[in-house]
């Protein structure tokens, strides 16, 4: 079925030919179809309401953390349609493939589609949220103007977006991996490979990884240094702290998943045979270095969540977090644990029984920091004045699901159970169970809790409730009937079955992808309606949640500079202190502000880095050379500009600070 | 600890680079050199066993990193507020924990799961479930 069969390298198009257009796949064509429309549309509107210019200036060029923190958020949500179209096309077809019926789907596309989902779903939809969460408010909750390297985090989402536009571009040219979503060994050496297939896989999380890689080093210096005076570590916002400790972990841990990338490109480009099964090679050495960065991975993105439920749970319940250090210092111990426990990924692998149980224990360990980190939540929750506000209602929800799927990873963690339970459908509603109820529910609560923040009006109820019970519900009921056939022992990523009797769960987890599907449309509708609505929902204090961290202290959306002077932190919950002390906002004596000046140096280095790895998917030798030259040279170009600053006038800031003195009292009087 | 210098928005263009000398970077360059001729002579000319001569590179590759640290990156239990410090023994427990980690899981692996002579089809039979 495979559409692009390897052919001849032509001279100046490489691997590239009309037949690498899937142009026999209805489904394909159908949705390029679609999508050109779209997004001829889009480019129609864009030009007729003369949008291009004010895009390129104040928000592709931008510096400013809380606009790139938007745009991931954007990118993520864009992705995330992407990723749950696939899912839903896996449920159907599973719903559908039995007595006898191929489904709807081919192998060749069937496989492609579960491999895209996973990838796009770690990578381009959690990876770029909780970046975007994280841009956007830890300068803000530590009292900074912005990150430390801002012209760097532009570059950061440009990159990311860049290996995101590689997969969207696999899907109508050529072909995505049909290996699953970590591509081992064997199957994705070029024996059982030979297509573009795994080349886009590689490049795109090569080019993604770099701009992660990059933000997650921006954000701990901007951490460590940028803080306000008097906020100590341990005065840290929960949400700063979970961050730091996320972003150690990416520093950490993405330079192994490049060097194993890097290893099977060598694999796959130059003949070497470090993952091969002959020569000296070892699959299995992929899976053990993949899994070192793997482990660390899931908890790069569970941890920020983990501080979001903290600031919500605190805020909402209108207390003071319970336990603040044993919070911090659970988040240390999982950082440092979540080293210790990769090899629970394969314990069939035949380490025997020493290893096994050494890496069991360690990953039953975890769940006590975890279980601890529980504790304090309802313990912050325990004789609060609880709002069941749409935030506080996921953080609830969480809490319930979460905990289901973190007693089904204890579970996979018993090396004897592992043995039943490996690559089954159990471990697949297990990790969905944490990475729904903890991951999304977490960024629901946290979109929920931070837009009034960023746009400076609240988010509809009635439809974010809506939203709330579809994705609860769906959420069950979509993989409730995963771990049945799991302990039955159905495997992954099966197109067809045998055993008519199986159908009926397939069935009803099909029901619940449909339940989850009005979930996210009815959470697109809440957006439209609440920007439709925005008069109505304006708020116009900046604090609408009567919030304790510094971030609160700023108006909604917060100005340029963040904060016209650096606050002084006495307290943890230095906002909440501020209010109860009845500090005074200053309204005169301003100063020019120092800023970063906005580039498109960043999207221009990206861009050229896109047009290189599609070139290496390829084997566009010419084009690849010649973008790598250009990438170099545009980077050395870069360090000779000397523009990269300016001064907004005190006149300005004197403005803006007054305009914000007249909106407090209004609100006030109002 | 953190105390940090928070400029009030002028210092983006203060970065203050430890005092590095000529010295440093000569003396740093000599023992660079030393560190990598010395194993490549090992090797070319082969005047020990295989055994000494890899446990010799290896020694002289931690004692080159050191240097590359001290020497070139300036890196002292002091320097950038006991930052650097910290971040180098946080690097090190990761590497420790990697690297031993995946030594010991591959043994085992090695020896559970290599075809032996007296039961070649078990393991072969178990190596199926990757």
């Amino acid at each position: 079925m495979a559409s692009t069969l390897p052919t001849e390298t032509h001279p100046i198009l490489g691997k590239l030919s009309m037949s690498a257009f899937p142009l026999h796949e209805p489904i394909v064509v159908a949705t390029f179809v679609a999508v050109v429309l779209g997004g001829l549309g889009v480019v129609a509107l864009l030009t007729k309401f003369k949008l291009w210019g004010y895009l390129w200036k104040e928000w592709f060029t931008t510096v400013d953390h809380k606009r790139i923190g938007i745009m991931y958020m954007i990118l993520g949500l864009i992705m995330f349609l992407r990723g749950f179209a696939d899912a839903i096309m896996m449920r159907i077809q599973q719903a559908i493939a039995f007595n006898g019926s191929e489904g709807y789907l081919n192998a060749h596309h069937y496989d492609q589609i579960f491999t895209a989902h996973g990838v796009i779903m770690i990578f381009f939809v959690a990876m770029p949220f909780i970046t975007g969460l994280m841009n956007y408010l830890v300068p803000l909750q530590i009292g900074a103007r912005d990150v430390s390297f801002p012209f760097l985090n532009n570059f950061s989402f440009w990159m990311t977006t860049a290996g995101a536009v590689l997969v969207m571009i696999s899907l109508f040219v050529g072909e995505f991996a049909q290996t699953g979503w970590l591509a081992y060994p064997p199957l994705s050496g070029s024996t059982y490979s030979p297509n573009v297939g795994v080349d886009y896989y590689i490049w795109a999380l090569q080019i993604a990884g770099v701009g992660t890689t990059l933000s997650g080093i921006n954000l701990i210096v901007t951490i460590l240094k940028l803080r306000a005076p008097g906020m100590g570590l341990m005065k840290m916002p929960v949400f700063t702290w979970t961050s730091l400790c996320a972003n150690v972990l990416i520093v950490a841990s993405f330079p192994v998943l490049t060097a194993v990338l890097a290893l099977l490109t060598l694999d796959r480009y130059v003949g070497t045979n470090f993952f091969t099964n002959d020569l000296g090679g070892s699959p299995m050495m992929y899976i053990n270095l993949i899994w070192i960065w793997g482990h660390p991975e899931v908890y790069i993105l569970i941890l920020p969540l983990f501080g979001v439920f903290s600031e919500v749970a605190s805020t909402f319940s209108g207390k003071r977090l319970f336990g603040y250090t044993s919070m911090v210092y659970a988040t240390i111990c999982i950082t440092i644990l979540s080293y210790l426990v990769w090899l629970h990924h394969f314990f069939t692998m035949g380490s025997g029984a020493s290893v096994n149980s050494f890496f069991g224990i360690a990953t039953m360990v975890i769940s006590i920091p975890t279980g601890a980190k529980l504790f304090n939540w309802l313990f912050t929750m325990y004789r609060g004045r609880i709002r069941y506000e749409l935030p506080m209602m996921w953080t609830i929800a969480f809490m319930l699901t979460f905990v289901i799927g973190g007693m089904t990873g204890v579970l996979l963690a018993v090396p004897p159970a592992d043995f039943v339970l490996h690559n089954s459908l159990f471990l697949i509603a297990h990790f969905h169970n944490v990475i729904i109820g903890g991951v999304l529910f977490g960024l629901f609560a946290a979109i929920n809790f931070w837009w009034p923040k960023a746009f400076g009006y609240k988010l509809d109820v009635f439809w974010g409730k809506i939203s709330f019970w579809c994705w609860v519900v769906g959420f069950w009921m979509a993989f409730m009937p995963l771990y049945i056939l799991g302990l039955m022992g159905v495997t992954r990523r099966m197109r067809v079955f045998d055993d008519p009797s199986l159908q009926i769960w397939f069935v009803v987890a099909g029901i619940g992808a449909a339940i989850l599907a009005v979930g996210v449309a009815a959470m697109l509708v809440q957006f439209a309606v609440s920007i439709w609505r925005r008069k109505e929902l304006r708020d116009e204090t900046g604090d609408p949640w009567n919030g304790r961290t510094l971030e609160w202290a700023t108006s909604s959306p917060p100005p340029d500079y963040n904060f016209a002077f650096t606050p002084n932190i006495r307290d943890l919950d230095a906002w909440h202190d501020m209010k109860q002390s009845g500090a005074q906002r200053h309204t005169s004596g301003f100063k020019d502000i120092h800023m970063p000046s906005n580039t498109g140096t960043g999207i221009i280095l990206s861009g050229l880095c896109l047009v290189m790895g599609f070139a290496l998917i390829w084997h566009i030798w010419w084009l690849a050379a010649g973008s790598f030259a250009a990438v170099i040279a545009g980077a050395i170009y870069h360090t000779f500009n000397y523009k990269r600053d300016f001064y907004i006038s005190a006149t300005t800031v004197t403005e803006t600070e007054d305009a914000r003195t007249r909106q407090l009292a209004d609100a006030a009087g109002a | 600890m953190s105390h940090d210098t928070h400029h009030d928005g002028h210092g983006h263009n203060e970065i203050e680079m430890p005092h590095a000398t000529m010295r440093d970077y000569v003396i740093g360059f000599i023992l660079a050199v030393i560190l990598t001729v010395i194993p490549f002579w090992l090797v070319m000319n082969r005047p020990l066993e295989t055994g000494p001569t890899v446990a010799i590179i290896a020694i002289f590759a931690v004692v080159q990193v050191v240097v590359h640290m001290v020497y070139f990156l300036h890196m002292s239990p002091k320097s950038e507020g006991g930052w650097s410090f910290t971040t180098l023994i946080f690097t090190l427990i990761v590497v420790v924990i990697m690297l031993a980690g995946s030594l010991w899981v591959m043994s085992h692996l090695h020896s559970n799961m290599m075809p032996m002579a007296h039961d070649a089809a078990e393991p072969a039979a178990i190596g199926q479930v990757i």
